[in-house]
């Protein structure tokens, strides 16, 4: 579908990332996801392209400037590549980034910010924990000051990027219960008292690696307090906007990604005598499918430039993360249908997007979440 | 050292080549185009000169619509320093490409030309070449390795059976192989930079050459479909259908 807001750097920049997928991720997505991995330099690969640099000043490897529509082809077309894992361990960094470049002192930023820019070292967010991820408001990981030191101790779960991850940005309760007592900090990977193990055997993303994540009486720095003390919850939930918006990206190449693939076995397999796509109840599924990605595409758009304006766009956000997720489920399930037994077998682009569909519609921000956040968002 | 590298947009490679159903040619309408594969590999070999130290300034230059500069302004993302487009709707055969890059060579005065040994649309493979007659200049085309050596350039050739090392004098003209190098993607940084970088628009006939087209093209079809083969059960049979159903005894 026509993109009103495509001009020639958008095009040139999602032509460049496209063609890196086709080239250098796609022909090796089923082996890496078999291995459970993929090799390191993929990282710096993708780095190079410049697609995590947004809103990140020059001097720190950034790009200096920021553009919503630039964000949505990096997730469209990391999605369209349906290497979910490897995209997601790789892309761990993105949602990082933003608390650490807006919130981390000089030191920690002239440290950590070109290497991760670059792809040398990964980076993670740890939020979630054993007991719950939607609900951030209750974390149970403490950090209590001493002397010119915060002391962590806490679980992390479900941490995307942690086994790779050399800088971590944790949140950890510093004050009273509730969302008024968060504090984010930095923490490096060989600090004493941190220890991780992984998370293996997932229904999807094989290739990424998930991490559990320990504190022990780990003593970081006091000025590894990233932002003000108990204002940790609100650099969150505003952190959250960006990782949404990039996960509904995806969710739209990954749809885009399902239709071209059942379209492309439709025209070549036969059934009754006839070309599968000749039939009716395949058309029909084609053409559902295609409309629910072109409103995918332009609520996309929209957003977009509602935020590319400088304007709130919170609670557009929240729906269309969950607009995007159950619509992937539907445009899933059609292309599973579409392709048969030959969709059900391991190791071909719809089986794997299908074993995809629940990560997106679960982290980030659940859909249920992401229902009541839009209503109340919206003042109801 | 200046290197010059003309750059063809063609349709892009991953696209499924469609007749148009008169027959007199490829349907372009609504299909994606990028740079010819082979011109990305002398943009990124010109690119690695200039990285090394050896080259100075890398001009791109191509022949073809306004939308060429698109494939012009991908060059400058990749590294290239500025553009020429010289602007025609015409299909130009590859002498009338040669006599303009003749001109722009007499123009820009470039040490050595880089271009793709051929365009995945016409498969031509001559425009180097008659650039080469053109200009008197020496050609190592096919190129799979290339060194400077002072005003010389080594070449390693890709040929039939094997590879050929030839030493050229410059001014000299390269023709990109395959197995050159492999061409860098543009990053969001250089693709921003690329924008700034000075594309100079001519039109074809401040060239004053002779482009017109020296071939009719009579039909331009699909190639046959390849039929399923067939299982023979003895010697016999199959010295018959050779004899008399291919034709080939």
């Amino acid at each position: 579908m026509l993109n009103p807001f495509e001009n020639d750097e958008r095009r040139a920049f999602q032509d460049s990332v496209r063609k890196f997928m086709e080239t250098e991720i796609n022909p090796y997505v089923d082996e890496w996801d078999e291995a459970g991995g993929y090799p390191h330099e993929v990282n710096e690969k993708v780095c190079a392209l410049g697609v995590f640099g947004f809103d990140i000043p020059e001097e720190y490897g950034g790009l200096g400037f920021d553009d919503m529509h630039m964000r949505k082809a990096v997730g469209l077309e990391m999605g369209r590549s349906s290497a979910g894992g490897v995209m997601a361990s790789v892309g761990a960094r993105s949602i990082m980034l933003k608390p650490l470049t807006e919130l981390a002192n000089d030191e920690i930023k002239a440290r950590a910010l070109p290497d991760l820019l670059s792809g040398k070292k990964g980076g993670a967010l740890g939020i979630t924990e054993p007991g719950g991820g939607s609900d951030v408001a209750n974390i149970k990981t403490v950090a209590h000051k001493d002397s010119d030191e915060w002391v962590l101790n806490g679980q992390k779960m479900f941490i995307t990027g942690g086994m790779q991850a050399s800088y971590f940005v944790i949140a950890a309760r510093t004050g009273k219960d509730g969302m008024g007592g968060i504090s984010l900090f930095f923490v490096d990977a060989d600090t004493p008292g941190f220890t991780r193990t992984p998370i293996e055997r997932k229904m999807g993303w094989w290739a990424s690696d998930t991490a559990t994540l320990y504190f022990d009486d780990c003593r970081v720095s006091a000025d590894n307090l990233m932002g003000e003390e108990n204002k940790g919850f609100y650099a969150i939930m505003n952190n959250f906007n960006y990782e949404r918006f990039l996960m509904a990206a995806q969710m739209t190449g990954m749809s885009m990604r399902l239709f071209d693939e059942c379209v492309a076995y439709a025209q070549d397999r036969e059934t009754f005598g006839d070309k599968l796509i000749s039939h009716q109840v395949i058309r029909h599924k084609l053409a559902d499918m295609s409309a629910r990605i072109d409103a995918m595409d332009a609520y996309l758009n929209q957003v977009a430039e509602i935020v590319n304006r400088g304007e709130n766009a919170l609670a557009e956000i929240s729906k269309l993360k969950f607009y995007c997720s159950t619509n992937l489920e539907e445009n899933a399930s059609a292309a599973m249908q579409i392709m048969g037994g030959a969709g059900y077998l391991r190791g071909n682009a719809v089986e794997r997007i299908y074993r995809e569909v629940k990560v997106q519609a679960i982290g980030g921000g659940s859909e249920e979440i992401m229902r009541d956040l839009s209503v109340r968002l919206m003042g109801i | 050292m200046k290197i010059l590298v003309p750059v063809k947009r063609v349709v892009d490679y991953n696209v499924k080549i469609r007749v148009k159903p008169d027959q007199t040619g490829v349907d372009l309408a609504n299909v994606k185009m990028s740079m010819n594969p082979f011109c990305e590999i002398a943009v990124e070999e010109a690119v690695r000169l200039q990285e090394a130290g050896t080259a100075t300034e890398i001009i791109v230059v191509s022949v073809g619509p306004t939308q060429a500069q698109e494939t012009i302004r991908t060059a400058l993302a990749m590294g290239a320093d500025r553009g020429i487009l010289v602007k025609t709707d015409d299909d130009l055969e590859p002498l009338g490409i040669a006599k303009v890059l003749k001109a722009v060579v007499e123009a820009e005065s470039p040490d050595l030309v880089i271009l793709g040994k051929q365009a995945i649309d016409g498969d031509n493979n001559q425009t180097g070449q008659m650039l080469s007659a053109l200009l008197g200049w020496s050609q190592g085309t096919f190129a799979s390795e290339l060194g400077i050596d002072g005003d010389k350039v080594n070449v390693t050739r890709e040929i039939d059976g094997g590879l050929q090392s030839v030493k050229l004098s410059m001014p000299a003209i390269i023709t990109t192989d395959l197995r050159l190098n492999e061409p860098r993607y543009a990053s969001l940084p250089n693709i921003m930079k690329a924008k700034k970088k000075p594309i100079d628009e001519k039109q074809l006939a401040e060239y004053g050459v002779d482009a017109a087209p020296r071939l009719e093209i009579v039909k331009v079809a699909e190639p046959a479909e390849r039929e399923a083969g067939v299982k023979v059960e003895t010697v016999g049979e199959l010295v018959d259908k050779l004899k008399n159903e291919a034709g080939v005894l």
